[in-house]
């Protein structure tokens, strides 16, 4: 007869097993590991305090979500960010999900339009500027959020990246020795003129562990991916480390903190280096070493170019 | 069994009991990636699967900046 595996803390039977912990645990002790690892996250490379007036970036994914309801569960101060992307039924029901989680937990969440405030999408904004979607994606969610920490007086922006993809991005920056991008990749970004700090809380939990985080707490988040990250360079980094851990658990966790540890401290020089050159945007006002700042360049751009329908990217990316 | 999986989104059927594991291997799925949910309940790779269960196969990788 079949005997189920038993959680490692208290033997009563297992919901999860995790390989690089050589272990399995019930749902009590599985949150219990979760809560830990981010205490130690936040202690280890004093990511927060009590204090804080922490603004999280949510897109209404597992993680964003997981560690909103993290940092409250800690007993930490936090609101939401929501930014509207326009990327077709995706942004509409990602909103949902942010929407109803925070309505379930009485939290507050900010929404954000790029087409209702900014005139532009992110379909369009490819289009427009004949990069990838996450392109202009990751450069408006990041001068979002930190327009938005800065402006509404929050003393830090978190993220919900997870061990999977700060390991994704360190072996992309790795394999291309892109020094200046390594430098900077860190739990913890201190605040400097214009910038948050900023913090990602999650960097010692895995993809799966985020994910049953919110399976267990029951999360309803958006499970479906943005139709934009088919085929991404992200995506095969992250399949490659995976195929990695399965052979040998506990790599991609080596191979991040330990770079951390023990890398990132050597390259600490070329941070400070580029803390140096930065002025003033003359449209916004935002950090940038040129004149006129990535985003608002990315605005004018992308605001006078005709609507694309999120269909038209996709389908060129299949 | 009824198997529902994503990306895109199918249902299958598979005969016959499995181990969470199995059922992985025998699909192609990396287990690091995959979480198997029965019920709203999440199930441990060595759990046994029953011919009459109903599963969700949910991927756990997001892709993007
Ligand atoms: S996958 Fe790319 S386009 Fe989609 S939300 Fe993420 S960064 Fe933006
Ligand atoms: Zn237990
Ligand atoms: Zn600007």
């Amino acid at each position: 007869m079949h005997v189920p595996s038993k959680c490692r803390v208290c033997r009563e039977p297992a919901i999860i097993d995790l390989p690089r912990h050589n272990a399995n645990f019930c749902a009590e002790h599985f949150l219990e590991l979760c809560r830990r690892q981010v205490t130690k996250a936040i202690e280890q490379w004093k990511l927060l305090d009590h204090d804080d007036r922490i603004l999280v970036a949510v897109s209404g994914g597992k993680d964003s979500l997981a560690v909103w309801d993290l940092l409250i569960e800690l007993g930490y101060r936090a609101d939401g960010l929501y930014v509207g992307l326009g990327i077709g039924d995706y942004s509409d029901v990602s909103a949902d999900h942010a929407r109803a989680f925070a309505r379930s937990r009485d939290l507050h969440l900010i929404e954000i339009s790029l087409r209702g405030e900014y005139g532009y999408d992110i379909p369009t904004a490819a289009k427009a500027t004949r990069r990838v979607p996450c392109s202009a994606c990751g450069l408006s969610k990041r001068h979002l959020f930190d327009k938005a920490a800065i402006d509404r007086g929050y003393t830090a922006l978190v993220t919900g990246h997870n061990l999977d993809d700060e390991a994704a991005v360190l072996l992309g920056n790795t394999l291309r020795w892109e020094i200046d991008y390594l430098a900077r990749q860190l739990p913890l970004l201190p605040a400097r003129d214009g910038f948050p700090k900023k913090v990602k809380p999650l960097v010692r939990l895995t993809e799966r562990e985020t994910a049953a985080w919110c399976v267990v707490r029951g999360i309803d988040y958006l499970v479906d991916e943005c139709p934009m990250a088919v085929g991404n360079k992200h995506l095969h980094h992250k399949a490659t480390l995976n195929a990695i851990e399965a052979e040998s658990p506990g790599s991609k966790a080596s191979f991040y903190l330990n770079f951390v540890e023990r890398m990132a401290p050597l390259l600490a020089g070329r941070l400070a280096d580029d803390r140096e050159a930065l002025g003033t945007c003359a449209e916004c006002g935002a950090p940038t070493s040129g004149e006129v700042c990535a985003f608002c360049r990315l605005v004018t751009v992308a605001s006078a170019h005709e609507r694309v329908p999120v269909e038209l990217v996709t389908r060129g990316r299949r | 069994m009824q198997v529902h999986l994503r990306n895109p989104t199918r249902v299958i059927e598979v005969s016959g009991r499995r181990k969470v594991h199995a059922l992985l291997v025998e699909l192609g799925l990396n287990r690091e990636s995959h979480l198997v949910i029965r019920n709203g309940t999440l199930v441990p790779g060595d759990g046994e699967l029953d011919a009459d269960d109903v599963i969700e196969i949910r991927p756990v990788i997001s892709g993007g900046a």
